[in-house]
């Protein structure tokens, strides 16, 4: 892989909001004059199952797809998602997550059981672990639907663009009446790492 | 002109703007059905969905033939639908370029196949344009209008879920307008009588003759020089994975791959050491190139160490290359999944009317054919409701089907449960057909007023186009009539005592039924207030839970209602014994 790129993966579950958080990296990322691929699969996938988005970015893209173990950031909006996706993270990478569990369907009828140590594992694996309670967080705001925009203002403390581009970009690609709540979201995801 | 970041089908989209395209039509299938979705907002293109993909290329076709640019979209066993007309339009030819794109989708993300639609344009003889990213999604598109006019042919752009669903940057154009030809009759070229086809037919070889020569110096084909140890021949996003982790190798990158440029790829046999075809699914090209090459055939790598199977990505091309040439020298281990995770599987979303519709059908004592829709998920746990999941609008075939082969011996209902675009687009032919030969198999159509799995189109159902003008909506239980069926019952899925009641009765009485579960998808009306659970009450028996509904879930033995997720359908509360939801 092209070391000098930046590899994004973004997961979570359908409905969280993980297109729209990668749709606005990679916007953001042409935005400061890279080059930038980013991929996912719509359609069945998207019905309440587990959702991934990879977003590459530097000085010349091939590949629109990640590979395992070389991703330079996850950011998760629910635990068990960042678990499923570890093995992408490359050995110096950074896991931001949500401290939201949210249970599968097999889980909830009896089929699977839910592993009880995930933050033992992922403890294990990474060292550059953030915990952040971004959920709840939207919730005291009053729109858990923005807990996606938290994550990306935690993510954004690691990356070298400028905060005007992050506003830009939500601006332009948010409805209206709900840019303010999103960019709200967005600056106290960077307080909470900052 | 400004540079954005496009998905490829929003380049194909803006491709066939910039082309002068007139009229575009598809019916929507995953990965292809954003390509129509956005040349809705280019006024100077009359778009449309079509009842199904055989519809809209004909639609499109005859645009074509009447003087005007045009093009058709479908996801790949679109195309199969659609396959008549594909031949016989290559015969015809065109007037005004017309373009056909199939959007396939190696991995199955949201398919029943991976078949490979490179193969279509060897079959039905048209020439094949495989875009790798959204810049040449839009560059192919518009190269595919001129190719179409100039040799008088249909042109296939064959796009792949990761080049149809992945975003790069793309540099926009202007529109050039192509005015519309004035019609003509052209009785020897339109009307494929045997006597006019036959002569169609030799025409169309001569057609591919000069194509093939186009294919040589196309400069979509190109060789890019490097070391002459590895010679990579790629196609489509399989050339930027095998670029990605071998950079400096030499690549004949191959854009147009049918006809298939022959001296390009001999010459390019001729000067590197050994020859890796890098491409998803099936060995289209490397099966052309051993032909091409001869004895030299035998330095191609291809499908030995490339998996048929899956999407590929670059650390498989990597590792599987490396071990077939190098005997796995310089592999990258991939690091292992954590172990243990339980599936999230897709599911019918909270307040799904389909929901109370299978729950009706739960364990009941009959043969059930599904359809492709969001339903198909009712075949899983812990509904467990179908037998089948063939193609659009086998249910009711199927089924029926089913009772021919079982005979009068087996008693049990055969029945067919199919969604309401999935209908209107092939389920029409099948009913009829149970009609007229005395069948008895039961139809549900789980009726929710939109194309769900892809996203929320409209159909002729609706009421409304997809330039968002009000039309007629046409009536399902008119049509069932008009079809021949006699007993035409209409329930609502959320009146769930209703639901089962009705069922059981349908299943007692004799002859063909259609029965129409009636009620819009959830994510498309208002939410009501959340329901909840009284604690009390619940005695943690854990009838709720076979709903199936992702909101409800069981802490400390008794059920849970989770606020962020239920809609207030009411469903659970009528399927709790003891009254324990409100």
């Amino acid at each position: 892989m092209n070391k000098k790129n930046t590899n994004i993966l973004v997961c979570g579950v359908g409905g969280q909001g993980v297109l729209l958080f990668s749709d606005l990296l990679a916007e953001i990322a042409m935005k400061e004059g890279l080059d930038v691929k980013k991929s996912e699969v719509h359609g069945m996938a998207q019905r309440g199952g587990s959702v991934t988005s990879h977003i590459r970015f530097g000085e010349k893209v091939y590949s629109p797809l990640i590979t395992e173990g070389t991703a330079n950031f996850i950011v998760s909006l629910e635990k068990l998602e960042a678990l499923r996706y570890l093995h992408f993270l490359a050995p110096n990478g950074v896991l931001l997550t949500d401290n939201l569990i949210i249970e599968p369907l097999p889980v909830i009828i009896g089929i699977e059981e839910m592993p009880k140590d995930i933050d033992e594992r992922i403890k294990h694996r990474v060292k550059k672990y953030y915990l952040i309670d971004a959920f709840a967080k939207a919730k005291e705001l009053g729109n858990t639907r923005v807990s996606n925009m938290i994550m990306l203002g935690a993510l954004s403390n690691f990356l070298d663009f400028t905060p005007n581009t992050y506003h830009r970009a939500i601006r332009e690609n948010v409805k209206e009446r709900f840019v303010d709540i999103n960019i709200k979201a967005f600056e106290l995801g960077v307080s909470l790492l900052r | 002109m400004p540079k954005v970041l496009l998905s490829g089908d929003e380049a194909v989209a803006r491709g066939a703007y910039e082309a002068g395209c007139r009229v575009a039509t598809a019916y929507p299938g995953t990965p292809s059905t954003e390509i129509l979705e956005n040349m809705v907002q280019y006024r100077e293109i009359y778009v449309e969905w079509s009842t199904n993909e055989k519809v809209a290329f004909e639609v499109a076709f005859g645009a074509s033939l009447a003087g005007a640019r045009s093009l058709v979209a479908m996801k790949h066993v679109g195309l199969n639908v659609a396959a008549d007309p594909l031949f016989s339009s290559a015969y015809i030819g065109v007037k005004a370029g017309f373009v056909i794109v199939s959007a396939d989708d190696p991995g199955l993300h949201s398919s029943q196949n991976e078949q490979d639609n490179r193969f279509y344009g060897l079959f039905a003889k048209i020439p094949v344009l495989c875009p790798s990213d959204s810049q040449e999604a839009k560059d192919f598109t518009k190269l595919a209008f001129d190719l179409s006019q100039e040799f008088d042919i249909p042109v296939l752009v064959r796009l792949t879920t990761r080049v149809a669903h992945s975003k790069s940057i793309v540099n926009l154009e202007e529109r050039v307008e192509v005015p519309v030809k004035t019609y003509e009759k052209m009785k020897e070229k339109t009307i494929l009588l045997p006597q006019f086809a036959r002569l169609r037919h030799s025409c169309l070889e001569e057609r591919l003759k000069k194509l093939t020569e186009y294919a040589e110096t196309t400069p979509i084909n190109r060789y890019e020089p490097g070391k002459k140890s590895i010679g990579i021949i790629a196609d489509g996003v399989a050339y930027h994975y095998a670029k990605e982790v071998f950079p400096k190798a030499s690549f004949l990158k191959l854009g147009m791959v049918h006809p298939f440029p022959k001296n390009l790829v001999k010459s390019f046999g001729k000067q590197v050491k050994r020859i890796f075809v890098v491409e998803e699914v099936d060995p289209f090209l490397e099966l052309q190139t051993k032909a091409v090459l001869g004895r030299l055939g035998s330095k191609v790598i291809g499908k030995d160490a490339l998996p048929r199977v899956d999407e590929l990505n670059p650390r498989i091309v990597q590792n599987s290359l490396l071990k077939s040439a190098l005997g796995g020298l310089g592999r990258i281990s991939a690091t292992k999944p954590e172990s243990g995770v339980p599936a999230r599987p897709p599911l019918l979303c909270p307040g799904c009317p389909h929901t109370g519709l299978f729950y009706a059908l739960q364990h009941k004592d009959v043969i059930i054919g599904g359809d492709i829709g969001c339903y198909t998920l009712g075949a899983l746990a812990p509904h467990n409701t179908m037998d089948s999941c063939i193609c659009m609008g086998a249910s009711i075939t199927f089924a029926y089907g089913v009772e021919k082969g079982l005979g009068n011996e087996d008693k049990r209902r055969k029945v067919a449960v199919i969604g309401d675009s999935t209908f209107f687009h092939m389920g029409i032919p099948g009913l009829i057909n149970v009609a007229y030969n005395q069948g008895q198999v039961i139809t549900i159509v789980v009726d929710n007023r939109t194309t769900g799995m892809t996203g929320h189109q409209d159909h002729p159902g609706t009421g409304k186009t997809l330039q968002g003008k009000i039309t007629k909506a046409l009536n399902i239980q008119a049509i069932a009539q008009a079809c021949g069926i006699e007993k035409v019952y209409t329930v609502d899925p959320y009146k769930i005592k209703e639901t089962k009641s009705l069922i059981r009765k349908v299943l007692a009485e004799d002859g063909p039924a259609v029965i129409v579960s009636s009620r819009p998808c959830a994510l498309l009306v208002p939410k009501n207030p959340p329901r909840s659970v009284s604690a009390d009450r619940c005695n943690g028996c854990k009838l709720c839970l076979s709903l199936g509904c992702p909101a409800i879930e069981i802490a400390q033995g008794k059920a849970v209602i989770n606020d962020a997720l239920c809609v207030g359908c009411g469903m659970c509360a009528e399927v709790c014994a003891r009254g324990a939801i409100v």
